[in-house]
């Protein structure tokens, strides 16, 4: 809840781009203040009522939302520099930590903007299709149940398994550019999630090949910007630090089979 | 799966095209995809989101099957079938729902094959929780983000097939109209990219609509943004019924909020967590001070066998009565959902539904309890589908071709959408499993009929496909050149406001009316609405207010089947008619879509009662 003054108007500048070949530019919008708006409540108000601050009639914003209760990971964008999704950004807090009533939005740097907001993340998801993220069941018929696992592993499995492809983590890594390779801490992170499954580890040694490649772990500078971030408290680092230890078992295993 | 052949030469939309669409890519439509491959045919799969951001990763608490534990204390699959008949308030057709609580522990097997992280007992078995409608445990779950996990098991193994080439997915395409051929047989659909705003048609042997419920219809709900029944409605428009249009369930605890209400899962209850008003209308106290004798568990107290875990609907009006009574708290419209006295262990299984209420109201339910709502929920009713039972009416034919078709042959409708299971009122944690198990079993039919309709060799001729393109087209010409004056947005919210009040937990049939004239007036603006952008590329604006003109006429077809239905049953309640009327209304609403007076006509059809003979749905209500 907002301790000091509430204001009477909030502004929101806006760093908008109109499709993937153009040049971005700013534009910003007033709306007035309620309480518990979160950044998707204005952005929909801004959507109704599309003129800007100068008065100029304007396309409404493009952003992508769905769940609206920061599970989906559709609404991810930079607010006040930041990546986080924007249903779970509350203008209350966000008053609050940095006292000024503009605010600021862009979209995110390491993927192409598709327009505005919009960022196309399909490299995330062509990432975990290199990785095999899946356990390769013989198919969908009647075979009785999977492995039994402790409740510790299935914690720990069950902490892996929310990532829900945000792209944070892949923002905040130095490593990480709109045109290297390198497949970041959510894939990395995912691999391990299958391999700690007795059925999905069947497929190791072909996650770990995929992730000695170019743009595999050894690329991470062990900056732990993305730890930091993940809005789903995902364990990235230790999982680059598990990978890379099953990544050095499997190089001398190749080494002393030939394989 | 890689070593399936396909049947036919892969002509992605070609004449003589081997391909499935499936549109929707949640639970139902993944699993439908997955099966329809397996049984070797090729697969699109259109989605408006990438798959794996479906609404269903909304599901939190769990899905429902007959297990070992709750078998050895006398529960069956049987007794999970009559509890949904029960639930439902026998609205429900019994040899589906025999099928689906029959295949439901097998459901559970599969996903734990694909690496589920469902919850684990000390031994390693897997753990369950109550749930409402049930005095048994058998109810799985993964934390407190069942759909999640089990949406991304689903989104895994189609990402497998996608590698192995049996799917192609579509995504960031939007599902715009069903292509019919003269005999009125589905051959493919129309589709718009939302990105460059192309729009093609793609032919299918047939066409499986996943594209899950309607809650935007209401304005606020606890659904996604993108649930906005559009994708049904056009199917309705081009001559698919609706079944069941009126039934609506609306949730007992939700996070009342400006842009949605938040559900607060029935799990927090399910593990113990306990709903009460202060005894004292309007008492100013934090809820910690008010000491435990002037607490009033007013569920419990009346329903003193199932307590807290009544079905949705009825705790929903008890809720909803004691506000209105003026025990609200602080005389308002909330109640308090307490988890606080919960063990330390139960609480951590719940953790993913703290952290949302947390999150978005700065409380932490461990120490205080929740404040919550009723809020619109779950769409019961849909496109109407068929089914071939078996000879002694338990269950489905498996593979028989019409298993969960519409009254349009080769247009299917699965999940959500579909208004089959769950009759008027759906149980809690059953809806995962009826999504999951339309896309398994029914899967089958669809890869079936579509073999059939290719060794036929029919398929759409390229100028029909250019006839629906074309028409389609047109529409967005018209849209965008309405040089009309009023705001979508506005209608929208116009419109969740008037449903919202007149068509949710009571039904007044002055009320009703009322609205259905606001509902006439907002489609006499919708005709003169405008588009804040008439760009052609991302055009969201043009996407939202399509949508608009379908959920004007799905709220049509809602309201009007609630003022005809005049009786109470499940979560319809109707205070003129409080009582549920077996020989007027033990029968399916039929929505049928006039397109000259641009209006629903209603038509009754008999439910069936093959297996169990309706009984009083009282749930041992002491009064
Ligand atoms: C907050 C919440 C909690 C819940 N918890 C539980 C629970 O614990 N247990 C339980 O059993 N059930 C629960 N439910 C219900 C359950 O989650 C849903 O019924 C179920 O997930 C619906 O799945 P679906 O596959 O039918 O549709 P959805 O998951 O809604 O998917 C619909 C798909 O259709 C696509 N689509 C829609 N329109 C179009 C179009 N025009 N063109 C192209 N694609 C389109 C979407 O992109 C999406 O991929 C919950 C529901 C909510 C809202
Ligand atoms: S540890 Fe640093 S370099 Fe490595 S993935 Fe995380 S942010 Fe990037
Ligand atoms: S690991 Fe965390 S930050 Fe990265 S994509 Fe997944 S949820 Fe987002
Ligand atoms: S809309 Fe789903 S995470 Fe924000």
């Amino acid at each position: 809840m907002i301790k000091s003054n509430k204001p009477k108007t909030l502004t929101f500048k806006i760093k908008r781009q109109d499709d993937p070949k153009s040049e971005p530019y700013w534009q910003a919008f007033d709306m007035p203040y309620r309480p518990s708006l979160n950044i998707i409540s204005c952005l929909q108000y801004i959507a109704g009522h599309a003129t800007t601050t100068g008065g100029k009639d304007v396309a409404p914003v493009v952003w992508e939302c769905s769940c609206l209760e920061e599970v989906c990971g559709s609404c991810t964008m930079v607010i006040n520099g930041r990546a986080r999704q924007s249903c779970s950004a509350l203008v209350d807090e966000i008053l609050d930590e940095t006292g000024d009533t503009i605010i600021t939005l862009e979209p995110m740097s390491k993927f192409p903007v598709v327009r505005d907001l919009w960022v196309d993340r399909s490299r995330m998801f062509e990432n975990l299709k290199k990785v095999k993220g899946w356990v390769p069941i013989d198919g969908t018929h009647k075979l009785g149940e999977g492995p039994q696992e402790s409740p510790e592993q299935q914690d720990m499995r069950y902490a892996l398994s929310r990532c829900m492809t945000c792209g944070c983590c892949l923002e905040a890594c130095p490593q990480f550019t709109i045109d290297n390779e390198f497949i970041g801490a959510q894939a990395i992170s995912q691999a391990r999630y299958f391999n700690e499954h007795e059925t999905g580890a069947t497929l190791k040694d072909e996650r770990l090949d995929a992730l000695s490649e170019v743009g595999g772990v050894s690329d991470c500078g062990n900056a732990q910007n993305c730890v930091k971030v993940c809005p789903k408290d995902i364990p990235l680092t230790e999982s680059i630090a598990a990978t890379g230890r099953q990544l050095t078992v499997h190089h001398i295993k190749k080494f002393f089979t030939g394989k | 799966m890689a070593n399936q052949t396909t049947t036919g030469p892969d002509t992605q939309g070609g004449v003589g095209s081997d391909r499935v669409i499936i549109v929707g890519g949640g639970l139902a439509g993944l699993a439908a995809s997955m099966r329809v491959a397996e049984a070797g045919m090729k697969v699109d799969l259109f989605s408006m989101v990438p798959v794996k951001r479906s609404h269903s990763v909304c599901a939190q608490g769990g899905i429902n099957a007959c297990n070992k534990v709750a078998r050895q204390q006398g529960y069956s699959e049987w007794q999970h079938f009559d509890e949904t008949l029960y639930g439902g308030d026998f609205l429900n057709h019994q040899p589906p729902v025999y099928s689906m609580t029959h295949w439901a522990p097998d459901i559970i097997d599969l996903f734990d094959r694909m690496g589920v992280p469902f919850n684990r007992t000390k031994e390693g078995q897997r753990d369950l929780r109550m749930f409402g409608g049930s005095l048994f445990k058998r109810t799985h779950f993964a934390g407190a983000t069942t759909g999640q996990q089990l949406i991304y098991a689903l989104d895994e193994q189609v990402r497998r097939c996608e590698v192995e080439g049996s799917v192609t997915k579509h995504e960031f395409w939007e599902f715009l109209w069903p292509v019919l051929d003269d005999d009125g047989v589905c051959r493919g659909i129309v589709a718009q990219d939302m990105r460059s705003m192309e729009i093609r048609a793609f032919r299918g042997a047939a066409v499986v609509m996943a594209t899950g419920g309607n809650g935007l219809i209401f304005g606020k709900s606890t659904n996604s943004v993108i649930c906005t029944g559009g994708a049904a409605a056009r199917c309705y428009k081009a001559g698919a019924w609706l079944g069941n249009a009126e039934f609506i369930q609306v949730h007992p605890t939700a996070i009342p909020g400006e842009d949605k209400c938040r559900l607060m899962s029935e799990s927090a209850r399910g593990e113990g967590g306990r709903v009460w008003v202060p005894r004292k209308q309007k008492d100013p106290r934090h809820p910690n001070e008010i000491p435990e004798g002037e607490r009033w568990y007013f569920l419990e107290e009346k329903y003193p066998g199932y307590g807290n875990l009544v079905p949705r609907d009825i705790a929903t009006r008890e809720l909803f009565w004691k506000c209105q009574e003026g025990y609200g708290v602080h005389g308002g419209r909330m109640v308090y959902l307490d988890c606080t006295a919960l063990p330390d262990a139960t609480k951590d299984k719940l953790a993913g539904i703290f952290e949302i209420y947390e999150k978005f109201t700065g409380d932490n339910p461990r120490d205080v309890a929740m404040k919550i709502f009723p809020a619109v929920h779950y769409t019961m009713g849909g496109m109407y589908t068929t089914y071939t039972a078996e000879d002694d009416s338990k269950g489905m034919k498996h593979g028989a071709l019409n298993n969960m078709m519409t009254n349009i042959p080769g247009l299917y409708a699965f999940g959500e959408v579909n208004y089959q299971y769950h009759g008027g009122t759906r149980l809690g944690a059953n809806a995962l499993l009826s999504c999951t198990f339309d896309g398994l079993f029914c899967g089958l039919s669809v890869a079936n009929y579509a073999k059939e309709q290719i060794s036929a060799g029919k398929s759409a001729s390229d100028s029909l496909l250019q006839k629906y393109v074309d028409q389609e087209n047109d529409k967005v010409t018209k849209l965008s050149e309405n040089n009309g004056k009023f705001n979508p947005y506005h209608i929208h919210e116009k419109l969740g406001d008037e449903l919202t009040d007149s068509c949710t937990v009571m039904r007044e049939q002055k009320r009703m009316e009322q609205a259905y004239d606001v509902l006439c007036d907002l489609k006499e603006q919708y005709a003169q609405v405008k588009l804040s952008d008439t760009g052609m590329w991302t055009n969201q604006n043009l996407s939202f207010t399509r949508a608009l003109g379908d959920m004007l006429a799905y709220g049509e077809a809602i309201l009007l089947g609630a003022m005809q239905r005049e009786e109470s049953r499940g979560s319809h309640y109707r205070p003129d008619f409080p009582e549920r009327n077996d020989e007027r209304f033990l029968k399916t609403t039929i929505a049928k879509y006039d397109v000259l007076n641009d209006r629903p006509i209603l038509e009754y059809e008999d439910v069936p009662q093959p297996l169990v003979e309706p009984r009083a749905r009282t749930y041992g209500k002491v009064d």
